[in-house]
Parts: C-alpha cells; structure tokens; sequence
C-alpha cells in the first residue's frame, strides 16, 4: 500500500495577544506518515497535544512550521499552505474527522444531518438519504427520533450521530478523536466495525483511542506524540 | 458546496473614505458561486459600508468590484455598468436582506404585494401566478397562507425578517447579501432562519455575503471569514480556523470574549 498522508519537521506554538504576547510552544519537528488501509493510534498522556496534532492535521490550527502532504484527487497538496478553497475540497472528499463535539443548526432533522456531508461531494440526496438511514440503524439510533434534531438527544446519541456523518463518505483518510468515548458496548463493537470495513477499503485513520480494547484490536501502529512536545 | 473556480464577485484593492474618515480600507477578496462569506467585526469596524459598496449602492473611493453577470460575463460595478444596470442586477440577480425589515420591506402594500413587486419587476404580469409564486414562499418561510393580504406592519419582527428574505429571494438571486439578518430576532426564529438560509444555500447554489457580529451564526453558515477592524481586514480564512486558532489580536479578544450559553 502506499503512502497517503506525509507530515514533516511540524511545529505548532500558540501566542496569546491577550495576555501579553504570551508564547506557548507545544510542538516541533513532527515527522509522521500513514499509508491506505493502516490504522495509528496517537498516544501520550491527556494534555499531551494529540487533539492538537489532530487539529493541525484537519488545518483546524494553524502550523508554525513544517508541512502536511496529503494525497488529494491523485495529486499531492501541501495543507499548511493551501488555500481556504483548498482545505474545503479536502475536507469534503478526502479527509473526516470526528470530533468529541456536533455542532449544528438546530431545528435540523437528524437524517438530513447525516447525509448532508454525501450530498455535498455530489451524491443524489435520495441516495444520501437511504445511506444514512441504514447508519443511523446500524448505531441504533431509534427510528421515530430520525425526524427530530440531534441537539435534543443525549451525549452518546449526539456522538453516534457524529459517527454516521462521518462514515457517511468513503473519505481515503479519517482522524478519529475518541470515537467511542460515550458509547455502550454494543455500540462501541459497531464503531469497529464501522472503522474495520473503512479499513478494507483502503481507508487511512488516525484515532484517538482511550480504550485499549479499541488498539489491540483495531490499530496497525501507535504514534507517541509527547516525544515532540517542546 | 462550492461549485467551481469561476469567481462570481471580485473585490480588489476597495477603499471607502467620508472625507477625512476611513470606512473601510484596502479590502480585497473573491466570492466563489455556492459559498457564504462572513464578515464579522465590531460595530463600526466598517462591515456595513463594505457591504453597501459591493452591492452597489455606495461607490467606492477607490478600488474595482466585478461581478460575472449571466448575460455580459464580468462586468466592473462602477465602470461597465450604468446605473439603471446596476438597479437591475440589484432586483434580479442580486438581494439584499437589511437588519431592520421595514429598510427592506414595502410596509404600505400586503405582504402578497411585496413578494409579487419583485416579480413583476422582472416580468411577471399573470396575477394569479404571481398570486400562487407569493403564497409558496409565504410557506417556505413559515408564514401562513392566511396572512397573505396582511400589511408587513401587523406581522411580528421576526415574520417580518422572513417576508423581507421571501421577497428577496423570489427572483431566485445568486447573490445575497445580508446585515444582521438575525439581528434582532428571538433565539427561536433565529434557529428558524438560519435553516432556511442553510437548505437555500445547499439546494440553490446561492453565494452569500453576510456580516454578523454573532459568531456562532458565522461558525454555522459560512465556509469563510473575514474579521474587520477599524476600517480594515486584519485576519481571513476558513471559519474554524479563524474561530479555533485566530492569530491577530482582535481576533482573539473577540473570540475570548464570547459569552458560553
């Protein structure tokens, strides 16, 4: 398999102007790679930096150095210095993340929530629509509340929904950031398989993963991010 | 989303003097087809004097806005167009959704009224088609059929802000822009508009310009975000990256600043 993600010599630091310019370096010179179908868990502990490496990943932050070459439509682009267009194709055809947070529009239905990121690569909405509901059944997400709004749901609820709008799309990279963090058993063995079959087909994803169920039984490597903390 | 690279407005080098004062400085960005652009600021860091001069009400002191028109391809606002030009652009392709309904609004004639002028600007001349057009996008923004013959001044703030984007946007514009559309308006039929605003912009390919001060309404409908201060953009990017890691100092303290519901 080969190569679809290549970080190299990264470095990120935050500045804060309203405090005195105050300077905080988190990273520097990350080097990391990742290849179709493998699966990385980022590890170090809580504060250090994983959600911000993942951040700088999906261009969410800023990078103060370094680059991110991710393989996009059969050619490499350079995230660190794309352009706003540029980072909005690719996150809407090549790179997912789930985030610990949903946040939308409220009043919304659910079902349109989920298809909504397949409607935007140019899938028809009927086809969208079938997609996310055998997703959202598959999580076990009740079908009488398919109509409602996510925001009225519980936290668990909130975060599978998550899931299935990110699995949505067959994206060739996933940053994962705690997927199964608020889930039961049952669901956290669908969010497996749900990661297993991105996998198989050729899917690079990236998690953050508290549990060590979820890296045995799902991670090809893990990825020590404290090793670059400044 | 964003449909392709044929840029829809170009702003280059725009400048906006009152005599000594500055507007706005210096302003140059372009809007793609499909994509909402937000403008956020405090208040007289110059949005809304932006935003009267690219949609053409202001001229600019300096500066070029060019807009690829349907018909004539890419026309300079100021140097192509004459003003009877410009009018039309502003009634067909164009909408323009004020923060105070009653600027945007005709309150002397029904609501039916107001959504039919602006069809018949463009040619429509059968009443009962206009009749029917009207009464549809009454429902699409959740107004009752009922209150059709109503005049806009017995509606609610809130109805009122929605007959003004129904009117707007009967022409089927591709080009909106908005001041504080949800300005004023409860939480509830804040909620309201903003997913009409989001299915409009999805199922129409409309591109939108809006200035907000609220930065959650700009985190859920633009894709881009332009912060202003005192006449100037002092930082521009994707909207999660502006709002999550913004690096100018204003941007920060804005940021900072937002209160945690």
């Amino acid at each position: 398999m080969s190569k679809i993600l290549n970080i190299k010599n990264v470095g990120k630091s935050f500045t804060l102007h309203t405090q005195g310019s105050l300077e905080i370096p988190v990273f520097k010179g990350i080097d990391f790679s990742i290849k179709a179908g493998e699966c990385i868990a980022l590890t170090g502990a809580s504060g250090a930096g994983k959600s911000t490496f993942m951040r700088m990943i999906y261009a969410n932050y800023i990078c103060s150095q370094g680059s991110i070459e991710i393989r996009h439509k059969g050619d490499w682009l350079n995230l660190v210095a794309a352009t706003p267009h540029e980072v909005i194709d690719v996150r809407c055809h090549t790179l997912g993340y789930v985030s610990q947070f949903l946040r939308v529009i409220p009043r919304v239905a659910t079902l349109e929530i989920v298809a909504e990121p397949l409607i935007a690569t140019g899938v028809a909405k009927d086809i969208a629509i079938e997609k996310a509901k055998s997703l959202l059944a598959r999580l076990r997400i009740p079908e009488h509340l398919w109509t409602l709004s996510p925001l009225t749901f519980s936290g668990g609820e909130q975060q599978r929904v998550n899931i299935a709008r990110s699995f949505i799309v067959d994206y060739p990279i996933m940053l994962l950031d705690e997927p199964t963090a608020s889930l039961d058993q049952a669901n956290r063995h669908t969010v497996f398989d749900f990661i297993e079959e991105a996998k198989k087909k050729g899917t690079a994803v990236i998690g953050i993963f508290h549990d060590q169920e979820a890296r045995d039984t799902l991670c090809t490597g893990t990825f020590d991010v404290t090793q670059y903390q400044v | 989303m964003i449909a392709n690279k044929d840029v829809l407005l170009n702003v280059d080098n725009l400048t906006m003097m009152y005599g000594e004062r500055v507007g706005c400085e210096n302003i140059s960005f372009d809007l793609w087809p499909g994509e909402v652009l937000g403008i956020v600021g405090e208040s007289g860091s110059g949005k809304s004097t932006l935003l009267q001069c690219i949609s053409g009400q202001s001229k600019p002191t300096s500066g070029t806005i060019t807009y690829d028109t349907r018909i004539d391809g890419k026309q300079d606002l100021f140097n192509d167009m004459s003003e009877s030009e410009r009018r039309f652009l502003m009634r067909t392709d164009w909408a323009f959704v004020h923060q105070n309904p009653r600027d945007g609004l005709r309150m002397g004639v029904s609501a039916g009224a107001n959504i039919g002028e602006r069809l018949m600007s463009v040619g429509a001349r059968h009443y009962g088609n206009i009749r029917n057009t009207a009464e549809e996008w009454l429902g699409k923004v959740e107004i009752m059929a009922e209150r059709l013959d109503d005049l806009p001044s017995t509606f609610s703030g809130g109805m009122q802000q929605r007959l003004q984007i129904a009117r707007n946007l009967v022409t089927s514009p591709r080009l909106i822009f908005m001041d504080e559309p949800t300005g004023g308006l409860d939480v509830s039929v804040q909620a309201k508009l903003l997913d009409l605003l989001r299915g409009l912009v999805q199922d129409l390919g409309l591109s939108v310009v809006i200035v907000t001060h609220d930065l959650a309404v700009a985190r859920l409908l633009s894709h881009r975000l332009m912060v202003m201060q005192q006449g100037q953009v002092v930082e521009t990017g994707l909207t999660d990256q502006v709002l999550d890691d913004p690096q100018h100092p204003y941007t920060q303290l804005l940021v900072s600043s937002i209160l945690q519901a």
